[in-house]
């Protein structure tokens, strides 16, 4: 029912890198390519080829300008999907129970056949997660590929989120979140990885990774002074080598 | 967000509604009224027609209209689902008085307790109506203290000034009605100022830069969308309205919701039969400004998704 | 309407069965050429993944190959031959047969190689089948040949084939796992978009230092950990103030100049004089070198010369003469050079400046790195480890789309050069078949005397040329080919000029044509400048006759391009999924460092519509015509297979075909061996590519690794294995630069003299882009670019469902400082005015872009109702190109002659060179960008007003 588990024995989710995401889009069209045909298919899209194209989409890719107290900027490209948060209002307040949360691994779905399309749940989200299908008149959101991690259809190293396997930088991590010694709590931990709108306490389960302090000055560099002139100008620079005998 | 016309005659119909079952069921149990069972009926019939216009203006927005059961079952964790149970619920209480009203020899039932039964589930209809909006974190301007307050007065506010007309139509005079009605008007009135006045003053403590969670980095700016054209969310959440056409509206709501309906039925009773069309003008100037004020609580609420599209 | 087969939380089927086949092929959403695992279920495409073995894309897959489902079921897709009906432009259009369409397109063809085959233009685009459509030119006779690369990136294939016999494009890759600092310039996204991407994952993971040199702060220049917003065409400056830095603190590699380099090589110094400035020789012709150990002048090519770098030395005629890397240190080593001059012009701090140039040094000397592989060198000399400069550079069209491109490219090289990493252990590193001979061996054929009725060329339309004798001019100096290129206007324009070639046409200058044949390139929308006129142009009469003044165009493409309107005769091609292809070694190679790879495209889905593919069409074409090599004795068809038949059966020479793995009759020669029947199969077996890793000693310093050499010369990549010497000062360039000087038989005519004169410099110079020099900058402060969006390919993108949702509108972004001086919000509409012309469009405002610099995003807008999209859609409306304000000639010159816009020495299309203003648009005039276009209507049905693409693969697992 839509009381959310206790505790989940696995927490599944993502790590996203926002020091090494260029903003490509791959894992957004890749996931809207493999969920077309998924769990939740169809994605439908809206007036494909008309005024103002608009389908459902798991994964939106943002990109933004942050400056800093210095009046130094830089450019983060921002990947949003759900983030399979520990206390999902978004299933609480579902009045159908089609919005649900896997005691097993933590997966945040909805179930379509309950789904009576109230749209709440989309109001619950604060990450934009859920998209709804105005023709299929129901909620959809990401699945974190539920139907590729544990597909046995699938060679063993390819159950992975879509998104994961085509990112081209990886900077997109899947796993257990739960397990503070998987590959990804290892990495949150050596990065600092962050939860968004923590103010809010949904608890998410996905990781950003905030973008490493940029080297751009002398101080952090390991060449500092390393540069000492030695020809001289004042005559001819070409003297300077005019003993130097090499080899072939 | 986007102000549904659904939603927004969901809200304000069943709220008055049940707001005037409310203080039907309030009377029966201090036992005024006794004799007026054609006054009894009609406003019980009155509120039955308003809630059930409400309950079916907001299935029309359900994407499956025909599996609105469904939401019964979640009464456990959500609002939805508690507001669905007992608005039907309410029903049952209703129709028995109905029927008492009706046949008294042949249901003879206790009209006192009917009537409490009825004023409290309506009540509580209205207290869910108002936690769905009360629980929803990611609009500051609905998850307030205020957003429940308003929502039960508005109701029983709204619902008075239509008992007002009533009794008044019955030429009837029944003072502690109309002192009900003038009060809540008042108190009504400086309910909604100190919603806007909070609203206005709230700062939301999400941004940009929580939301993508790059705080420690500094000032966040939007350079490109993920998308070009308008998305769901931005159909749905990202809805705004001007300040100027809001302040517009908000006094509108206010002349027309509380101030006039407050002069109408404070005159309407003792200007007889010319206080009939007073007391309607009140409704009606009362169903305009309710009306507005219900479509800003919509349009004036900003949901925490629009920070990503810098909205 | 049952809880089947989902209840809560169980019974959810996390196993369905994704596909009944799995293909694996190569993608075509650009030109990366990326391994695709298609998985088909029912006959329809479900689902196309990067296939995790492939060398090129190791499981990954960007945003637009993750489309090709959307390209594949696009509602633009042509279906049928067409003949025009309408006007041209008009996209009016019946409906033929192929055998009508053939015979008709035969007969034309016919008449034109018996009269005067140059009067056939053949320009293939984006052509990844080069080597049959050259050949197919050369037999049928004409010249007129070329793909893209004039208006694609040709400075930076000449710019390197002509210094160091590799290339940036494509020819070569940084050491992404061994690189200790990464300089990249000008890059959005590259031909090898995957590969960049999967490269600088791996360098954020090492903590490798990223610098990106870059007007604007997107994409890849996000994640640089410094990024140097440089004002456009002013690389070269930058790169040479460097390089002065590097030499006044000796921070060079003077062993490798001297072992893999012509630094040492003594230039003759004597002005006036008809050799002045070219290589003293000895009598076999090898150039020579001062030995400092003999004291005396020796074979700069013998193993055991000891060269000195610099110094006067007197040749045996008395002629003084001095190293090339004297020569190098004179020019660099000037004040002019210094990073307060040049900081100005580039807009770069001279701190920066010196700070990057001491991190290139540090990070090439202090963090040199050895591989304990003992090799052997070309003179037979061991050597127990490989040394390695751990810094890797890469540029691309933000260096070579500018008229200056081809010296910045060589500078950049320069600058390898010196630092002494290129092809070593973390540097820059060549892919197979690249090292070549500097330049490669290969002529450009079309000269008067080589271009003969009926029969072929003696050679091949394009090439390299070393000097005048080279060139593709009459005896009045005058061109041969329809876009000049290889004339007096364009020397070294190696890959041709297509962007000219309808101009040209059009002015019938030098000559006019009769039929323009053109395949898979847009050339009335975004590849061509002066998109407007060029429209024009392709639907203008000749007054007097009422013919069209470009009497015949004949066009391939699978879609309905805003170019189809424009053609006579459209042949409609395959998608890339239904279709063979051949990614081949003699082409546009997909090797890596490590190995020779090349690979193949076969038909995983079947076409449901009458279309055929191009390469097929061509060769059925060339037999109709009975081409040489393309008929038997008997005059039959010679691959009635079609294009699969030529990819097995073809040899260019004897045991080299256009695929390289599983030659010989059983399959087990690579690189030579005749052909093999089964060889497609074995592909097909092997994933559709084929790989052939070098051995461990060859893979670096392969221009003098003698196994290397020696291997190169067995797989038919090189003639001889004679080592490879990289060119830091150019001959070829001096040797034109003499004949403008009035030396040698053939010279330039008088009015391109001063010109050849200014640009063949042999060492990297720096000069303003041309536009600016012809223009009011003041009146046309701001450089205006374009960049390419990840997830679009030009002009594809917008028919693909899914991808024309992320983008379907563009806006020129501008600088918060720029916004402000123009009382500018974002979305605010602004005219944009260049010398040639002015455009309407909406801004965006943002911080990361230079100062002086406007952009946005490349060939977003569309032509409306092009693509076979509704004509409001946003595109056409709201979207825009910048080509309306670039114009393909530069500004008249006093004498009235005008130059195309493109780079002096190479013709390469100087997109980036564009200058212009912008001013607030009235309010009321913003409806939608100007200029807009008569509409388009598509022969062909409309798309569906809503896509439930998926619906059935979830039937078909018995959902709902
Ligand atoms: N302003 C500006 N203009 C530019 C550039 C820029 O940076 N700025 N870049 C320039 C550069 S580098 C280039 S390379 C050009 C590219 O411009 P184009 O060469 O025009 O390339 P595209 O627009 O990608 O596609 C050309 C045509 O190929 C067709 N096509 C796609 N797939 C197939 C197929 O399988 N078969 C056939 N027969 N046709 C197919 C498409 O329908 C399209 O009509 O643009 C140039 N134009
Ligand atoms: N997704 C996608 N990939 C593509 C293509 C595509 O259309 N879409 N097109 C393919 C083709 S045909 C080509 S040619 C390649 C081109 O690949 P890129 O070379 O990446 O092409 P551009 O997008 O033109 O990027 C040019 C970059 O140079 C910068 N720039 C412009 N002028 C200067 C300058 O003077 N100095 C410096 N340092 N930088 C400058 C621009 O800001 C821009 O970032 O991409 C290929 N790959
Ligand atoms: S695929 Fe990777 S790099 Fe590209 S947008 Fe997604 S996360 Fe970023
Ligand atoms: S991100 Fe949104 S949809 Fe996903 S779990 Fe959290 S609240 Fe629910
Ligand atoms: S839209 Fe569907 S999933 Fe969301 S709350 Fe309503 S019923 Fe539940
Ligand atoms: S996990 Fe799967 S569904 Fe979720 S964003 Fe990634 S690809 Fe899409
Ligand atoms: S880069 Fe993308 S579009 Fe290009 S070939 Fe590779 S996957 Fe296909
Ligand atoms: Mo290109």
């Amino acid at each position: 029912m839509t009381a959310l588990p206790q505790n989940t024995p696995k927490k599944l989710g993502l790590v996203i890198d926002l020091d090494t995401c260029v903003g490509c889009h791959a894992c957004a069209v890749n996931c809207k390519e493999w969920n077309a045909g998924g769990h939740m298919a169809p994605l439908t899209d809206l007036d494909p080829y008309g005024k103002e194209p608009d389908g459902v989409w798991f994964n939106r890719i943002h990109s933004y300008e942050v400056t800093d107290s210095e009046g130094r900027s830089q450019t983060v490209n921002f990947p949003r999907s759900c983030l399979h948060c520990e206390d999902a209002a978004c299933v609480t307040v579902c009045p159908t129970g089609a919005s649900y949360k896997r005691e097993e691994d933590g997966i945040v779905l909805v179930n379509e056949d309950k789904c009576i399309g109230c749209k709440l749940c989309s109001w619950a989200c604060p990450y934009g997660a859920r998209e709804f299908d105005t023709d299929q008149g129901v909620m959809k959101k990401c699945t974190l590929c539920v139907d590729r991690i544990y597909n046995e259809n699938l060679p063993e190293q390819e159950r992975l989120p879509a998104c994961v396997m085509t990112c081209p930088t990886s900077a997109r991590h899947f796993g257990d979140l739960g397990d503070p010694e998987s590959d990804v709590s290892k990495l949150v931990a050596e990065r600092g990885g962050v939860n968004l709108m923590e103010e809010l306490n949904y608890k998410p389960t996905n990781k950003y990774l905030p973008p490493r302090p940029r080297r751009r000055d002398m101080k952090s560099s390991p060449a500092e002074g390393f540069l000492e002139p030695v020809v001289s100008t004042s005559e001819n620079p070409v003297l300077y080598w005019i003993d130097r005998v090499l080899s072939r | 967000m986007h102000p549904a016309f659904s939603v927004i005659l969901f809200t304000t119909a069943s709220g008055a509604g049940y707001g005037l079952m409310a203080l039907l069921g309030a009377l029966l149990w201090r036992g005024d009224l006794a004799a007026e069972t054609t006054l009894q009926l009609s406003t019980l019939l009155i509120g039955l027609v308003l809630v059930t216009t409400g309950l079916l203006s907001s299935t029309f927005h359900l994407g499956h209209p025909e599996r609105a059961w469904r939401a019964f079952s979640q009464w456990r964790s959500s609002w939805l689902s508690r507001e669905g149970v007992l608005a039907v619920a309410t029903y049952i209480p209703a129709g028995l008085l109905g029927l008492t009203l009706l046949f008294p020899e042949m249901v003879p039932l206790n009209v006192k307790w009917l009537g409490l039964a009825l004023a409290a589930l309506s009540l509580c209809t209205v207290f869910a109506t108002a936690m769905i909006y009360r629980s929803l974190a990611p609009v500051r301007a609905w998850s307030n203290q205020w957003t429940v307050p308003c929502y039960l007065v508005l109701a029983v506010m709204t619902g008075a000034i239509l008992l007002n007309a009533i009794v008044v139509s019955a030429g009837l005079i029944i003072e502690d009605i109309h002192l009900v009605t003038w009060i809540l008007c008042l108190v009504g009135y400086s309910l909604k100022k100190c919603y806007w006045r909070f609203v206005d003053l709230d700062s939301n403590p999400s941004t940009p830069a929580t939301a993508t969670g790059l705080n420690h980095m500094g000032e966040v700016r939007v350079f490109e969308a993920p998308h070009s054209s308008d998305n769901y969310l931005l159909k749905e959440m990202g809805f705004s309205v001007g300040r100027k056409h809001a302040d517009k509206l908000r006094k509108i709501a206010l002349i027309c919701g509380f101030l006039l309906p407050f002069g109408a039925s404070l005159l309407s009773p003792v200007l007889l039969s010319f206080g009939v069309v007073l007391a309607l003008a009140g409704v009606l100037s009362a169903t305009i400004g309710i009306l507005a004020e219900r479509w800003l609580f919509f349009a004036e609420a900003r949901h925490v998704v629009t920070l990503y599209y810098g909205r | 309407m049952t809880d089947q087969p989902n209840n809560w939380t169980y019974g959810i089927d996390t196993s369905p069965e994704v596909a009944d086949d799995v293909r694996y092929t190569t993608c075509y959403m650009c030109a990366c050429r990326c391994g695709i695992k298609v998985h088909l279920k029912d006959g329809k495409v479900r689902y196309i993944q990067g296939n995790p073995n492939h060398p090129v894309n190791r499981g990954v897959l960007c945003a637009k190959g993750s489309a090709g489902i959307m390209t594949q079921y696009a509602p633009a897709r042509l279906r049928k031959p067409l003949k025009r009906v309408g006007p041209r432009g008009s996209g009016e259009f019946e409906e033929i047969e192929w055998e009508e369409a053939l015979e008709t397109v035969s007969g034309w063809l016919g008449s034109i190689r018996s009269s005067d085959p140059r009067k056939l233009a053949l320009f293939t685009g984006r052509d990844q089948s080069q080597a049959l459509t050259g050949w197919w030119a050369s037999q049928f006779g004409t010249p007129n040949y070329a793909a893209h690369g004039g208006f694609c990136s040709v400075n930076m294939a000449a710019g390197g084939l002509y210094s160091i016999g590799g290339a940036f494009w494509e020819f070569g890759e940084p050491d992404w796992d061994r690189t200790r600092y990464f300089l990249m310039f000008g890059i959005a996204e590259d031909h090898d978009s995957n590969p960049i991407k999967i490269g600088i994952g791996k360098l954020k993971n090492r903590g490798v230092k990223f610098v990106s040199v870059n007007p604007i702060r997107t994409g890849y220049s996000s994640v640089a950990d410094e990024w140097i917003g440089i004002r456009p065409g002013t690389d070269g400056l930058f790169v040479m103030s460097l390089i002065r830095e590097l030499l006044l603190s000796d921070q060079v590699d003077l062993e490798y100049l001297a072992r893999y380099t012509n630094a040492p090589w003594l230039v003759i110094q004597a002005p006036g004089a008809a050799d002045d400035g070219m290589f003293a020789r000895d009598a076999d012709g090898n150039p020579l070198c001062w030995d400092g150990e003999q004291g005396a002048i020796v074979n700069a090519l013998s193993a055991d010369a000891k060269p000195v770098m610099v110094g006067e030395r007197t040749l045996a005629d008395r002629r003084t003469a001095v190293p090339a890397f004297h020569l190098m240190v004179e020019r660099y080593t000037n004040e002019r050079y210094a990073p307060e001059n040049v900081s100005e012009t580039t807009g770069v701090e001279p701190d920066t400046i010196r700070r990057v140039a001491a991190e290139l040094a540090h990070a090439a000397f202090k963090e040199e790195i050895r591989i304990d592989t003992p090799w052997v060198d070309w003179a037979g000399r061991e050597h127990d480890c490989m040394i390695g400069r751990p810094v890797a550079m890469h540029a691309m069209r933000g260096i070579s789309a500018h008229a200056n491109g081809f010296h910045t490219c060589r500078a950049i090289h320069l600058l390898q050069m010196l630092l002494g990493s290129i092809d070593c252990p973390g540097g820059f590193r060549y892919k197979p078949p690249f090292p070549k001979p500097v330049p490669p061996g290969i002529r450009p054929t079309g000269k008067p005397d080589q271009v003969k009725p009926n029969a072929p060329m003696p050679g091949p339309p394009l090439g390299f040329p070393v000097g005048p004798q080279d060139l593709l001019v009459d005896d009045d100096g005058n061109p041969t080919r329809i876009d000049k290129a290889f004339s007096w206007e364009h020397p070294v324009a190696a890959h041709g000029m297509m962007q000219s070639v309808i101009t040209n046409a059009w002015r019938g200058d030098p000559y006019p044509i009769d039929t323009l044949m053109m395949f898979m390139a847009n050339m009335s929308w975004n590849s061509t400048m002066n998109t407007g006129g060029v429209m024009d142009m392709l639907s203008d009469r000749d007054e007097t006759t009422g013919e069209y003044r470009i009497p015949r165009i004949i066009y391939a493409d699978a879609y309905f391009s805003e170019m189809v309107a424009y053609a006579d005769i459209v042949l409609p091609d395959t998608t890339y999924l239904e279709r063979h292809d051949c990614i081949s070694l003699l082409d546009r190679p997909i090797s890596e460092a490590d190995a020779a790879q090349d690979a193949i495209r076969y038909p995983v889905v079947a076409p449901d519509r009458d279309v055929r593919a191009f390469q097929t069409v061509l060769l059925d074409l060339g037999a109709r015509l009975g081409l040489p090599g393309m008929v038997n004795e008997d005059g039959s068809a010679r691959y009635p297979g079609g294009y699969a038949d030529y990819m097995v059966n073809h040899e260019r020479a004897p045991g080299i075909g256009p695929l390289a793995g599983w030659r010989g009759e059983n399959g087990d020669l690579h690189g030579r061996g005749s052909p093999n029947p089964d060889q497609l199969e074995r592909y097909i077996e092997n994933q559709s590519f084929w790989s052939y890793p070098i051995p461990e000693n060859q893979r670096f310093y392969k221009m003098a690794n003698k196994a290397y050499l020696e291997w190169a010369v067995e797989m038919g990549f090189l003639g001889s294995s004679d080592p490879i010497i990289m060119q830091i000062y150019s001959e070829p360039l001096q040797s034109f630069r003499n004949a403008a000087r009035g030396h040698g038989e053939i010279q330039p005519p008088q009015q391109h003299r001063a010109r050849i004169d200014a640009y063949f410099d042999p060492l990297p110079m720096w000069y303003p882009p041309l536009e600016e020099t012809a223009i009011n900058t003041a009146e046309y402060p701001l450089h205006a670019l374009t960049q390419r969006p990840m997830h679009m390919y030009h002009s594809w993108g917008t028919m693909n469902a899914w991808l024309r949702q992320i983008t379907n509108r563009n806006r020129l972004y501008i600088g918060r400082n720029l916004a402000e001086q123009h009382g500018l919000d974002e979305g605010d509409w602004v005219w944009v005015t260049s010398h040639h012309g002015r455009i309407r469009v909406q801004v965006g405002v943002m911080d990361g872009v230079n100062a002086n610099t406007v952009w946005t995003w490349n060939a977003i807008g569309k032509r409306s109702g092009a693509w076979n999209l509704k004509p409001d859609g946003p595109e056409a409306k709201k979207g825009f190109l910048l080509n309306h304000l670039i114009s393909e000639l530069l500004p008249t010159r006093d004498n009235g002659f005008r130059y195309a816009n493109a780079d002096p020495v190479t013709g390469q299309a100087a997109w980036y060179d564009l200058r212009v203003q912008i001013e607030k648009s009235e309010p009321g005039e913003d409806d939608a960008t100007y200029p807009q276009f008569g509409g388009l209507k598509a022969p062909l049905p409309e798309g569906p007003g809503i896509l439930r693409f998926g619906d059935v693969f979830r039937r078909l697992r018995g959902g709902r």
